[in-house]
């Protein structure tokens, strides 16, 4: 038992590690998708609810179960909305081309 | 086998690995390669351009996971889990397809609540199964899972009615107010150590949950909204922290791995919002932003000056003859959603030739990265947008600045005034370009109450009333004026 969580520790360190370089490299451009990102990827907490949601005790199962709904709402929700949040961030041509009706009257100053 | 034995969720201990049905080791690898995944979906984020590839690497990773996880032997009942998955798609479809950009900061703390609940759930359920089979360990780790997933979840619903504007945004104070936040933190720690000492003790378990319920409440409560950013992030960490608990009490590493990504992601976020603010993390957690200083104070400095108040016409013919604009986006911005009218009147200063940019300021908005999101749904192009460091010699050479609903990152006082609560904050040399014009809805100071000298200089034109209204007008000036 005490090999485990000496175990896990390290797994929780390195990844931390992992997670602190990685993320340090997301430009502030990023950080709105980065934060519903995490939260899509914390979501990973349906692993767990599934494992209550589907044991044999009653109060277990009634807590899993919110706990799943909880946890699915993260996950599905938090990757739909970071992809549409990617994918408004595009390098556009110099003049934008909506509207382009305004601008008729050239560059005249 | 022990039916009460903990359910050992991934990779059991080294030597067992040696007697594990096969099912189970493909099971394991599952996890892992969903772990790797997870990685290379955050890496995908160091650039706009591989950030959606990366994302459906983390979704496939996700799904691995949870099909890895239904196969379980542990799992044996199938109709509430199939209930929850069906239910909570749906919610999460329906809070995320529709929502307007300018509500995420809102979307994001409700989702934190759910996150932090969840986990909760899950450590109230664990304890109450397995009362007496539980190890020292175990069940300290799932009190720790509890008492931090149930402060998420109030300390995020907190979040979210202040930006919601349901609970004051104003930071609410009152005498001892630390003193009693550090003692409930504390006395949930001692609960924890006792409940370890003795796992039958349901009240003391329960008792730790309702700490945890009435510290998010209470730590949140006195921290403004300009904080908002920081407070965000760090329940961010806390939601991470909360599963890497949840990973330490169920033996899963999978938990642990994401946990940990979730809770260092929201401990840098929230460490450079405080830099970008010059104030340490014990100060945004327990200074309460503008309180400290004298409210009387502001209002009495601002009377005796006076300020140019200008109309749309005066502000579009410095625009006209301007050959460089800076845009600075604040808050205000996504109040009045004139991140729209910012583009056109942007496109048709371009269409003159004048060169645009965008001045970002990390804490500019109620989160990290608020306005490029809103420039982004605008379509503007990502790079214009322009961090601090990157465009603060910019200013000077610039003909005209234009503020939209920012105050605290443009005020001068940051960098003279010792006096100043803002004092030390890194904020743009805006007084430095040849004309400067704020949008702002009035001459109100704000519930920060920190006076802006910039808005009284000689070069500065007030031009007051809502953004996105003044922006229009401004376009159709400039129409006019040719």
């Amino acid at each position: 038992m005490g090999n485990e969580w000496v175990f896990n520790l390290y797994v929780f360190v390195l990844a931390t590690f992992v997670g602190y370089q990685v993320i340090s490299r997301v430009p502030p451009l990023l950080h709105t998708p980065l934060m519903s990102g995490t939260n899509a990827i914390s979501g990973i907490s349906l692993v767990a609810s599934l494992l209550a949601a589907g044991s044999h005790h009653l109060i277990s199962q009634i807590l899993g179960f919110v706990a799943v709904t909880c946890a699915t709402i993260n996950v599905v929700g938090g990757f739909l909305i970071t992809d549409r949040m990617l994918r408004m961030f595009r390098r556009k041509p110099d003049v934008p081309a909506a509207k382009l009706e305004t601008g008729k009257r050239g560059t005249a100053s | 086998m022990n039916p009460h034995a903990p359910i050992q969720a991934v990779v059991p201990s080294p030597e067992a690995v040696a007697t594990m049905s096969p099912t189970a080791i493909v099971l394991s690898l599952a996890y892992i390669v969903a772990a790797v995944l997870f990685i290379l979906c955050l890496r995908g984020l160091s650039s706009p351009d591989g950030a959606r590839r990366g994302l459906v690497l983390g979704e496939i990773g996700m799904l691995l996971a949870v099909v890895a996880t239904l196969l379980h032997k542990d799992v044996v009942r199938y109709e509430w889990i199939l209930a929850g998955l069906v239910l909570g798609s749906g919610i999460g479809v329906a809070i995320s397809a529709w929502i307007p950009m300018t509500k995420m900061p809102e979307r994001i703390a409700f989702s934190h609540a759910f996150g932090g609940l969840a986990t909760a759930l899950v450590g109230v359920a664990e304890y109450l199964r397995e009362v007496d089979g539980l190890t020292y360990f175990k069940v300290g780790a799932l009190g720790f899972e509890t008492f931090l997933g149930f402060l998420t979840f109030t300390g995020s619903i907190m979040a979210y009615g202040k930006l919601q504007g349901v609970i004051t945004g104003a930071p609410v104070t009152w005498k001892g107010q630390n003193f009693l936040n550090i003692g409930l933190f504390f006395g949930a720690l001692m609960a924890i150590g006792l409940l370890v000492y003795d796992r039958s003790q349901q009240q003391v378990f329960f008792g730790i949950a309702s700490t945890g319920l009435a510290l998010g409440v209470m730590a949140v409560l006195p921290i403004g909204g300009a904080d908002m950013p920081v407070v965000i992030s760090l329940l961010n960490s806390y939601a991470g922290l909360a599963a890497c608990a949840t990973g330490f009490a169920l033996n899963s590493q999978i938990l642990i791995i994401s946990g940990a990504l979730d809770g260092s992601s929201g401990l840098l976020l929230s460490l450079l919002m405080s830099k970008a603010m010059n104030r340490s993390f014990a100060n945004v957690l327990f200074g309460a932003f503008g309180t400290v200083s004298d409210p009387g104070q502001p209002a009495a400095g601002q009377a005796g000056k006076s300020y140019n108040e200008a109309t749309v016409e005066d502000a579009a013919a410095v625009l006209m003859a301007s050959q460089s604009v800076i845009f600075i986006p604040g808050y205000g911005m996504a109040v009045s959603q004139a991140q729209h009218a910012v583009r056109d009147l942007a496109a048709s200063l371009e269409r003159r030739g004048v060169d645009v940019k965008y001045a970002i300021h990390p804490v500019a908005g109620r989160m990290p990265g608020h306005m490029n999101v809103l420039l982004a749904e605008a379509n503007v192009s990502y790079d214009k947008l322009f961090d601090l460091d990157n465009i603060n010699d910019d200013f000077a050479r610039t003909d005209a600045v234009i503020v939209v609903g920012a105050n605290d990152v443009v005020n001068p006082a940051a960098k003279k005034d010792t006096s100043s609560p803002i004092y030390g904050m890194p904020v743009f040399n805006v007084e430095q370009s040849r004309s400067v014009i704020v949008l702002k809805r009035s001459m109100n100071p704000g519930f920060s109450g920190v006076e802006n000298e910039l808005f009284f200089q000689p070069n500065t034109m007030m031009v007051l009333g809502d953004a996105k209204k003044t922006l229009l007008s401004m376009i159709s000036a400039l129409k006019d004026g040719h």
